[in-house]
């Protein structure tokens, strides 16, 4: 018994951890396909983009200006060492568009809206309003879920086009103000040497991470324990979850994009 | 109208309907009595099928609950949940006119408001709460409030979850007041769930006692005190000493 017990305890986990992908993967499913089953909600839809694009627009550009800022300090002292200075402006762009922008934009808003989704339609769940949707004959996977699956994979690669735009002017700014660049000539090296794939690459990245920030939040929202450590504990699992979700995205959708 | 056969649901080991057998005639108002957590909001929640029992038949109108369109058969009902349940993110007046905002029932606009002021009214609210939110009202307004909504669409059946929870003595009169009127008026069939004994002798036609995962007992309201049924009187003297083990 005693030889036995460790593989049974991991046996146990990963049995738990299969039936939590399958439930994770049957809840997007079928709110994919309210997607496409009507009645639609367009209040809810556009009230989400607003919430999760607009809203997140401060911190995303907040933290994509000061990454490109410091982005440009680190190649040009890096370049340096084998005189290669030059390169800032297209390794600065590059970097942003392909891996910067839609990572970091992407876990900002998980952040920002993974918890606030979790919270909110946990809460939800927790004083009945769930029930209530549904005895008001009202789907809650259609009219909570779906209009913020959409809303997030439509919102998140606007915001990350808008991150990277952003994270670019700032290594531009750092690159003219602190490194004494040209600043005709930083553009046109930004210019030259970024790729329309560059670009498109990260906003299909965006698309997929913020359809995992919604997944996350309504999943865990929809599924919360009772009581406020219940709202607690499925707000700080959907963050966590989603935020472990894009960087492991990230890496097989840039084997997918660039391997070939 | 309402007819539950043998209905038995468990929550892992917790086996909370052993076989739950109740009948609820069209127009009458049963109250269903019984101690916290003994299953009385599980049963509700069986016949509007936001739980499925694991063996049983629940019949509405003659017809089975979980058989044909599960929109039709949700038009039928009103309820109004022990907290209120109310959408925080929209106004009362949204609230309470949210099936006639969408779906099968929807109207216009100005219509679905126009109903929602009325049934306020109703309940006894002014026209002016309309517009508030749910988070700017007091416990007793967001009753009422719940209450609009439950009859905002004119339903046969009507079920109230503790409707008196967290209400102060003069409060809990004027709802269980409302609550009789409204379903009196209507006609409709209302079926509540409480252990508050004020509310069971102002609303009820009937009362069935639930306890043990089985209905302990049933009949008129006028019966009740009557009864030599030991679960009922402790229940309704609140003994602590009984049939009904209590932890102290």
């Amino acid at each position: 018994m005693t030889l036995t017990y460790p593989f049974a305890v991991l046996g146990r986990q990963v049995l738990g951890f299969l039936a939590a992908v399958g439930r994770i993967a049957i809840f997007a499913l079928t709110g994919i396909s309210h997607l496409f089953r009507p009645p639609f909600y367009p209040k809810e839809f556009l009230t989400a983009l607003l919430q999760i694009g607009y809203f997140s627009l401060p911190v995303v550009g907040m933290t994509t200006l000061f990454t490109g800022g410091a982005l440009a300090l680190q190649i040009y002292a890096g370049g340096a060492r084998f005189s290669a200075e030059s390169v800032v402006p297209s390794i600065v762009a590059i970097g942003m568009a392909r891996e910067l922008g839609p990572v970091l934009g992407g876990l900002m808003v998980a952040a920002r809206v993974a918890s606030s989704i979790a919270a909110e339609i946990g809460t939800m769940k927790v004083t009945e309003q769930i029930d209530a949707l549904t005895t008001l004959s009202t789907e809650p996977m259609k009219y909570l879920v779906a209009p913020r699956l959409l809303a997030a994979t439509l919102a998140v690669p606007l915001l990350v086009a808008i991150g990277d735009s952003i994270g670019i002017m700032g290594g531009y700014l750092v690159g003219v103000t602190r490194l004494d660049f040209n600043p005709a000539t930083y553009l046109k090296n930004t210019r030259e040497f970024l790729e329309f794939w560059d670009v498109a690459s990260g906003l299909w990245k965006g698309a997929a991470f913020g359809f995992i920030v919604a997944l996350c939040g309504c999943y865990f929202g929809m599924n919360s324990a009772r009581g406020a450590q219940g709202v607690g504990r499925a707000t700080k699992t959907a963050v966590v979850t989603a935020s472990v979700l894009i960087l492991a995205a990230n890496y097989v959708l840039t084997e997918v994009f660039f391997s070939a | 109208m309402i007819e539950l056969r043998d209905v038995h649901k468990a929550f892992g080991p917790n086996h909370v309907l052993n076989g739950v057998n109740l009948t609820l005639p069209k127009g009458e108002s049963m109250v269903i009595i019984g101690g916290s957590g003994t299953g009385k909001s599980v049963l509700l929640k069986c016949v509007l099928g936001l739980v499925t029992p694991d063996k049983g038949e629940i019949l509405v109108g003659g017809a089975p609950a979980d058989k044909g369109s599960r929109d039709a058969f949700l038009a039928r009902f009103g309820m109004l949940f022990q907290g209120g349940a109310l959408f925080d993110s929209l106004p009362v007046w949204q609230n309470v006119a949210f099936r006639l905002l969408r779906g099968a029932q929807k109207r216009p606009k100005e219509e679905a408001r126009a109903i929602a002021v009325e049934k306020l009214r109703r309940v006894g609210l002014k026209p002016e709460v309309a517009d508030l939110f749910p988070a700017e009202l007091s416990g007793g307004m967001q009753k009422r409030v719940g209450l609009a909504r439950a009859i905002a669409a004119e339903p046969e059946i009507i079920f109230f979850d503790e409707p008196t929870t967290g209400l102060d003595p003069i409060m809990s009169g004027v709802i269980n007041e409302l609550i009789r009127e409204i379903v009196v008026e209507m006609g409709a069939t209302a079926m509540t769930i409480t252990h508050d004994m004020t509310s069971v002798r102002a609303i009820a036609d009937r009362v069935a006692m639930l306890h043990g995962g089985v209905i302990r007992w049933t009949g008129p309201v006028s019966e009740m005190d009557a009864t030599p049924e030991p679960y009922v009187q402790q229940f309704i003297h609140g003994r602590a000493e009984g049939p009904i083990e209590s932890v102290r």
